[in-house]
């Protein structure tokens, strides 16, 4: 059995750090290879693994992201893989949520897609394109299913919204830090601790902050102000440009540990 | 008020809604604010008007097609000519009203999708007209299909961008434009050129195509002294189809008739008929048809015209359609060719490839109702853009030279 969200997050704050969030899309570049990709993301140091549901239309995703959807979509990963995949990590001891789309979701079936989810051993789901207002029917099946509704604020949400988005909230708040598409980016914007601080304001919950971050370095100064860091491009790109799955997963390994000593760094 | 208003605010039954990164919500609600403060402000309905009469050349004529009407049982056949509207379609009436919006929201860039290039010309005019930066998104595929009016966009100014994910279409191309706007909303406006998308891009859409239906009526009335039987038009998101149905959705009498692209027939599975084959759920920001598989991943399109081939559709289409009040149904590429080629002969009008499958849908359903029915088909727009591909497909001498 996993450790939930909450131990997760209460352990990293146990130890005076910023918890480690990875990303990577089920069924890329396999079904297999991405379970044994998973393993070793956190074999590196990753504390919670999002496992990301391949969707046609991934219009909140650069290319780095793109191109992997679009090779797991092609190599047949449907809504049972992804779940396979969670239910597999799982059985590894493995914290995971699932970040998804809505449209699979819904046509699953919203009460079966979170049963489901829930007898994989997953923990919550990450929805960036639901908002709370179209999500009724999803925080009754989540909360059924006793599973984490994970949703997102951005740097152009109002106070007023961020305070909705919260209050719909578990597990975590999402905090985009930059107002644009997933991908590894050379400096982490600058609109991200003061969006933190806001969220602060409206949330107990653990804010964490994901879009751009790629390094130890700018992992470090996330963690310094975030509860948690999330990256995925950067991981997805050191997969694409693997010669062999063994070096993606040596790979994979090697950023984990890099950002994982980053969210332990000490503020000089 | 009419039937189809939407129930909760941005929904049409359980159609429509926002499903939107969090990072647009912002925006989505500084539109509708600047949209329904313009709607209550005369001053911008004065602007618009004048603009439509000036530069649109609006109204357009109501045209009795006599010699077509022959070809559809009988039925008395008129076309509301949005073809001779400035840039060639309909589109233009969208595009002027979003670029007031734009300067009213102090918005110094527009984007638009666009797929067979009608919208991003009429975008790039608008654009030109108001001193507005300019990028167009465009599947590559279309780019090819459409050349004509690449070059059109280029010449006003705009910025083309082919794009080459997915299926390399309209759908693609929405994708890619959300993702710009996603990243420059603070300076730039998303001019989406159909009643689909997150509210309120459905409502406020169809809001500026209203025109159409209301010069419909009047016209029709004027000249036959009662209301048509049926209203016609091409539905791919469904901005012409829901201008003229405006116009007459609280006269149940009317029949509403609209006609998606049934590609190579719906049986090959190569068709873009979302009510035909499509389910419930959620493309582009809004619930609605959506071609999927069974995973809800969304399936690609197939139409000879590039402004049809889209797997999904306006909400509020979705609603009408559940409802019973309109009628939707698949016309394919050799039946929407074979009317073109009767337009163009009948009545010296080459119509898009677009209207064409309205033009088809209309023979069809002239034979149903008989003589002495009054049927208004919305000509959504011009052919000029399809002269090459109709050339190639009726083998001309020439084409393809």
């Amino acid at each position: 059995m996993s450790r939930s969200l909450a131990e997760v997050f209460d352990q990293a704050r146990h130890e005076g750090r910023a918890a480690l969030i990875g990303y990577l899309p089920a069924g890329f570049p396999t079904a297999q290879e991405s379970v044994e990709l998973i393993r070793a993301m956190v074999d590196g140091g990753v504390d919670i693994v999002e496992v990301g549901l391949p969707y046609s239309d991934p219009l909140m995703d650069g290319p780095d992201i793109q191109a992997a959807v679009e090779q797991a979509l092609g190599g047949g990963t449907t809504t049972d893989v992804v779940l396979d995949v969670v239910e597999q990590v799982s059985a590894h001891g493995i914290t995971a949520v699932v970040m998804t789309y809505w449209n699979p979701i819904e046509r699953y079936g919203v009460d079966r897609f979170a049963t489901r989810l829930a007898q994989a051993g997953g923990h919550g789901v990450i929805t960036p394109d639901l908002t709370p207002e179209e999500a009724a029917a999803w925080i009754d099946a989540t909360g059924r299913n006793d599973l984490d509704r994970v949703f997102l604020v951005a740097p152009s949400s109002t106070d007023a919204r961020i305070d909705r988005v919260a209050s719909v909230s578990s597990g975590f708040l999402y905090a985009a830090s930059t107002m644009g598409v997933t991908g590894a980016r050379a400096q982490v914007s600058s609109a991200a601790p003061e969006l933190v601080e806001r969220a602060r304001h409206a949330t107990d919950l653990p804010v964490c902050v994901g879009l751009g971050v790629s390094t130890g370095d700018q992992a470090a100064e996330v963690a310094a102000y975030a509860d948690g860091v999330i990256v995925g491009s950067a991981f997805v790109r050191r997969i694409l440009q693997a010669a062999s799955p063994a070096e993606a997963r040596e790979q994979v390994g090697l950023l984990a540990a890099d950002l994982a000593e980053g969210v332990r760094r000490r503020p000089a | 008020m009419t039937t189809t208003q939407e129930h909760q605010p941005g929904h049409f039954g359980p159609y429509g809604g926002r499903f939107v990164p969090e990072a647009l919500t912002a925006a989505l609600d500084e539109l509708e604010q600047a949209f329904d403060l313009a709607c209550a402000d005369p001053t911008f309905a004065l602007e618009l008007s004048e603009l439509e009469r000036t530069y649109t050349g609006r109204p357009s004529p109501l045209t009795f097609a006599s010699r077509f009407s022959l070809e559809c049982g009988g039925a008395r056949v008129y076309l509301k000519r949005e073809d001779l509207n400035h840039t060639g379609s309909h589109k233009i009436n969208n595009v002027l009203g979003q670029a007031l919006l734009t300067r009213r929201m102090g918005k110094q860039r527009v984007i638009a999708e666009t797929g067979a290039g009608q919208h991003g010309v009429a975008t790039a005019t608008a654009a030109a007209l108001m001193g507005l930066e300019c990028t167009v998104y465009m599947g590559e595929e279309d780019t090819r299909r459409q050349a004509l009016n690449v070059a059109r966009m280029r010449l006003l100014g705009a910025e083309v961008v082919p794009v080459t994910a997915g299926s390399r279409t309209l759908k693609d191309a929405i994708n890619e434009a959300m993702r710009d706007w996603v990243t420059t909303v603070e300076r730039t406006h998303y001019v989406l050129g159909t009643v689909t998308g997150p509210a309120p891009f459905p409502r406020m859409v169809r809001h500026f195509h209203e025109v159409i239906g209301r010069e419909t009526r009047e016209q029709i009335l004027a000249v036959e002294g009662r209301l048509p039987d049926a209203a016609v038009a091409c539905v791919g998101g469904g901005s012409n189809a829901m201008g003229l149905f405006s116009g007459f959705l609280d006269d149940p009498q009317v029949q509403l008739r609209g006609y998606e692209a049934g590609g190579e027939g719906v049986a090959t599975g190569r068709h873009a008929s979302r009510f035909a084959t499509g389910a419930p759920g959620v493309l582009h920001g809004a619930r609605t048809y959506v071609m999927q598989d069974e995973w809800g991943q969304t399936m690609p399109s197939h139409s000879i015209s590039a402004g049809l081939d889209y797997p999904g559709v306006g909400p509020e289409h979705a609603w009408l359609h559940d409802t019973g009040r309109a009628v939707y149904e698949p016309v394919d590429d050799a039946e929407a060719m074979a009317a073109f080629e009767v337009l163009c002969r009948t009545e010296g009008i080459i119509p898009a490839i677009e209207t064409a499958h309205a033009l088809a849908g209309a023979m069809r359903l002239g034979r149903e109702l008989g003589p002495g029915a009054i049927i208004v088909i919305n000509l959504s727009g011009r052919g000029d853009k399809d002269v090459a591909t109709a050339a190639e497909w009726f083998g001309l001498p020439g084409a393809g030279a």
